[in-house]
């Protein structure tokens, strides 16, 4: 786990942590690109910036920040929060109540010139567009505001790292997109090892360049974004990426796919190099026709039941199932999303309707 | 009228209630750091003062700081005897005070948020200036409220002074004291003055901080507000 070959900006964590229900178990390195690591609740995202900051003692292993050694168990170097300059937003952004913005900004600026701290500050009041808010009371801030505010705190120190516990959960839905847009601003400045703890899928994907999926402690994928959600490496990590569809699968001699909980047969572009035991794709990649078909049932095409709908403003949700009409609404075997114009055009048609899993969306997994 | 147990009783009260509010807070600060089980019985060695009867207290104290006492065989290495000497109501009365100090002050530090404390620990702030700028702010009014209280019980500490500093006039002899052995020679007029005195003071005390922190709040709110 040196890091000498990948120059000079990188975070390197191998930890090991005992925790009431599971083992924390990770290892990963950060460059520049900022780092997504998305789990459910509970996984042990926030324990693990927990453990890079400073804040907690793994039982194990090492932290590198930039070739300096912030914790290793082995040579028992354990470096104070104080003294690893790790920039870090709360989830609750942690601001100090009886401290204005200003104050808040500029309390970790103490050690620099009266004549610098004015400077910086002013520069990351701009930065973070904090302008004419800066003898507020963190209480008569926006959740946007406070939120700002901690990120430019964070930012203060000139930290050689940043980490964001989930940065985004505590704000309205319609301030989301702006936040968003204000870290990824943020992100392009700031070139350093950047990690970001969510639940959320879409936010994981729209702020992190990698992406690290981690469940129940272990690191479950880890590597460019759009590689984990083109072709997650397991079941688990196509479900927490938000993969709706699997079936079991086995390999049949001829190169296609049995899809043994559909039970079908299907042409899958991807080659892995263990057998696949199930199948899987996501619901916006479903297609239909859109007239009936003529001749012979072309490869990858199924007939399929309209089971039940869930509509979002701009979409509907299908569930449906293969084959034969299904006897009750809970049993469906596939959920498809598609726009509510593409479904206007095939709505109308008898049934079967004809669904196509195009060999390119389909993905294999060995476990 | 002779006016030293009043001077007596301030002096006593305001030096006891330094002692309680250093000692109170370091022990609070202190015990905040660990969670073990056996601190159980730390906790409840900081509170034996609030419990035991005054008179035990004294008697302890007696035991200890007496001629054949651990520490009073110290100190009279250094040519100094504390009993029965002002400085033994002091040490009386910042020792029954001392509970309060301790258990309020604990109390208004468990309030503030942890997130806060390490938030100011990644900005680079040294333990000290976590708590001088960041805890101890937070909890001041938790803490203030604890000193008000330590200063009351230092002003109506009786039994423990009685058997430490004895009734000296002019050097131990404190307000309460002053009225039980008025009460005992029958000077009744010199009681009740001494009576009307002490609720007196300690009236002014609790309302003008009762009156302070409502300010305070005030102020506070309006800040907010800005």
């Amino acid at each position: 786990m040196l890091s000498g070959w990948r120059g000079d900006m990188a975070l390197d964590v191998q930890i090991e942590k005992k925790l009431p229900d599971f083992e924390l178990n990770v290892s990963f390195s950060a460059s520049e690109a900022p780092l997504s690591i998305l789990g459910p609740s509970g996984a042990g995202k926030t324990m693990l910036l927990r453990c890079i900051a400073g804040l907690e003692q793994p039982g194990r292993g090492r932290v590198l920040l930039n070739g300096r050694v912030l914790f290793d168990s082995d040579q028992r170097i354990r470096v104070p929060a104080r003294e690893r300059r790790i920039g870090m937003v709360f989830q609750h952004y942690a601001l100090f109540p009886h401290r204005t913005v200003a104050e808040n900004i500029a309390f970790g600026l103490l050690d620099r010139s009266r004549e610098e701290q004015a400077a910086r500050l002013s520069s990351l009041i701009t930065r973070t567009h904090l302008e004419g808010l800066s003898e507020r009371y963190p209480e008569a801030l926006s959740g946007g505001e406070q939120q700002r505010t901690a990120l430019a705190r964070a930012l203060a120190i000139d930290p050689e790292a940043l980490l964001l516990d989930e940065p985004l959960s505590s704000l309205d839905t319609h301030l989301r997109s702006q936040v968003e847009a204000q870290l990824q601003e943020t992100f392009a400045a700031y070139r350093r090892p950047t990690l970001l703890v969510t639940h959320n899928i879409e936010e994981a994907y729209r702020l992190g360049e990698q992406l690290l999926v981690l469940s129940r402690g272990k690191v479950a994928a880890f590597g460019p974004k759009e590689e984990v959600f083109r072709r997650p490496p397991t079941r688990e990590v196509g479900q927490l990426t938000g993969c709706k569809n699997f079936s079991r699968a086995r390999m049949n001699a001829d190169g296609t796919v049995e899809a043994l909980d559909w039970n079908c047969r299907l042409r899958v572009e991807q080659t892995i190099s263990k057998p696949a035991a199930f199948l899987g794709i996501r619901a916006h990649h479903i297609d239909f026709l859109e007239s009936m078909p003529v001749g012979a049932p072309s490869e990858n095409v199924l007939p399929c039941w309209l089971v039940r709908t869930s509509e979002t403003p701009f979409r509907i949700t299908l569930y449906l199932s293969f084959h034969q009409p299904a006897a009750e609404t809970s049993a469906y075997d596939l959920q498809a999303e598609v726009f509510k114009e593409k479904w206007q055009r095939f709505r109308s048609l008898p049934y079967p309707w004809h669904a196509r899993l195009s060999p390119d969306s389909l993905f294999l997994m060995p476990e | 009228m002779d006016l030293s147990p009043l001077w007596i009783s301030l002096a006593t009260s305001v030096t006891a209630t330094a002692i309680a509010f250093v000692v109170g807070l370091a022990a609070a600060v202190w015990r905040e750091r660990y969670t073990s089980s056996a601190m159980a019985l730390v906790d409840g060695m900081f509170l034996l003062p609030l419990v035991l009867p005054p008179t035990v207290v004294g008697f302890l104290l007696l035991l200890l700081f007496g001629r054949n006492g651990p520490l009073g065989k110290l100190l009279l290495h250094f040519g100094a005897t504390i009993v029965f000497s002002w400085p033994a109501t002091v040490i009386a009365a910042a020792v029954v005070a001392f509970p309060l100090m301790y258990l309020t002050s604990r109390a208004a530090l468990e309030q503030v948020q942890p997130e806060l404390l390490q938030a100011a620990r990644t900005l680079g702030a040294s333990e000290w200036r976590v708590f001088r700028e960041i805890a101890l702010p937070l909890a001041w009014p938790g803490v203030l409220a604890g000193t008000i209280l330590s200063f009351a019980r230092a002003l109506g500490e009786f039994g423990a002074t009685l058997m430490i500093a004895g009734n000296i006039p002019g050097k131990t002899e404190t307000i309460p004291i002053a009225i039980y052995f008025a009460v005992e020679a029958d000077e009744m007029q010199r009681a009740l003055t001494w009576c009307a005195v002490d609720v007196v003071i300690s009236l002014a005390l609790l309302s003008g901080l009762y009156y302070w922190t409502r300010a305070q709040g005030l102020g506070r709110a309006q800040r907010m507000a800005r």
